[in-house]
């Protein structure tokens, strides 16, 4: 079975979890078996912009040790095999160039998605 | 062939937050009523939907006592759902995923519940008709 898996919300929680959780199930689902690829879309495109730096916070002299390394994230599911797809006009809207972005990226239009989504048996839009 | 159907379905609400939660208890209800077997991943704050301390309460802007006031509680309704799915030949299994229970404390779910991992959520989801994810926003 090919799962798409659409990540569209976007630092949601990746702070507490130092990590983006959908992204996170993905490398736990794909160590288990699964068949997956990602698409990143909306604000979740930015998950891709290379040198992202969540580090220094600290409440009551309590200090994150390991913030959330979101793009170094993404870029160890393209190492695992998994395809990751952006929108290109959601990183175009948001003033991001192709250079700013990790490599190994597929992209495709938004026009392409449906397409694109023909391709899966099951598409999970988190 | 059986009319039987078999769904995975992952919340990630969290209890008392919004309507999700009680969007999808209609959906597994009505899938359980007809005797369709239902799988429950839940992620995140999902976990804590049958977390059983939850404890009705008192309302003084209804004016009213506790057992007055009858307060849903979602393991309540969880329960319920599991015993409506056996009555209809049908089955409701709910794995709560286990780190997200280690992070929240609500380690003590009622009976039924399993804890699991992305793992079981992959062997559900390959061995069912189909997969609803309903994420949070």
């Amino acid at each position: 079975m090919k799962v798409l898996n659409v990540i569209e919300v976007a630092y949601r929680a990746t702070i507490e979890e130092q990590d983006d959780t959908v992204v996170w199930i993905t490398h736990a689902m794909k160590g288990a078996g699964a068949d997956l690829t990602v698409l990143l879309r909306g604000n979740a495109v930015s998950y891709a912009v290379k040198g992202q730096d969540a580090s220094g916070l600290s409440f009551g002299g309590k200090t994150q040790t390991q913030p959330p390394h979101l793009d170094d994230d993404v870029a160890k599911l393209i190492g695992k095999g998994v395809d990751v797809y952006v929108v290109e006009d959601d990183v175009a809207e948001r003033g991001l160039e192709r250079s700013e972005l990790i490599a190994g990226l597929k992209t495709v239009p938004r026009n392409g998605l449906a397409k694109l989504f023909a391709g899966f048996d099951q598409i999970w839009h988190w | 062939m059986s009319d039987k159907k078999m769904f995975t379905i992952v919340l990630m609400d969290a209890p008392y937050e919004n309507a999700r939660a009680t969007t999808a208890f209609r959906i597994i209800d009505a899938a359980v009523r007809h005797g369709h077997t239902v799988k429950v991943f839940a992620y995140e704050g999902a976990v804590a939907l049958p977390f059983a301390k939850q404890a009705p309460h008192a309302n003084a802007v209804h004016g009213r006592d506790a057992a007055q006031e009858d307060h849903p509680n979602p393991k309540d309704w969880i329960a319920a759902m599991m015993q409506a799915a056996e009555q209809a030949g049908g089955k409701l299994e709910w794995i709560n995923c286990g780190l997200c229970v280690d992070e929240r404390g609500v380690g003590e779910a009622i009976a039924g519940v399993t804890r699991g991992s992305p793992a079981d959520l992959w062997k559900n989801a390959t061995a069912s008709d189909n997969t609803l994810v309903i994420p949070t926003k």
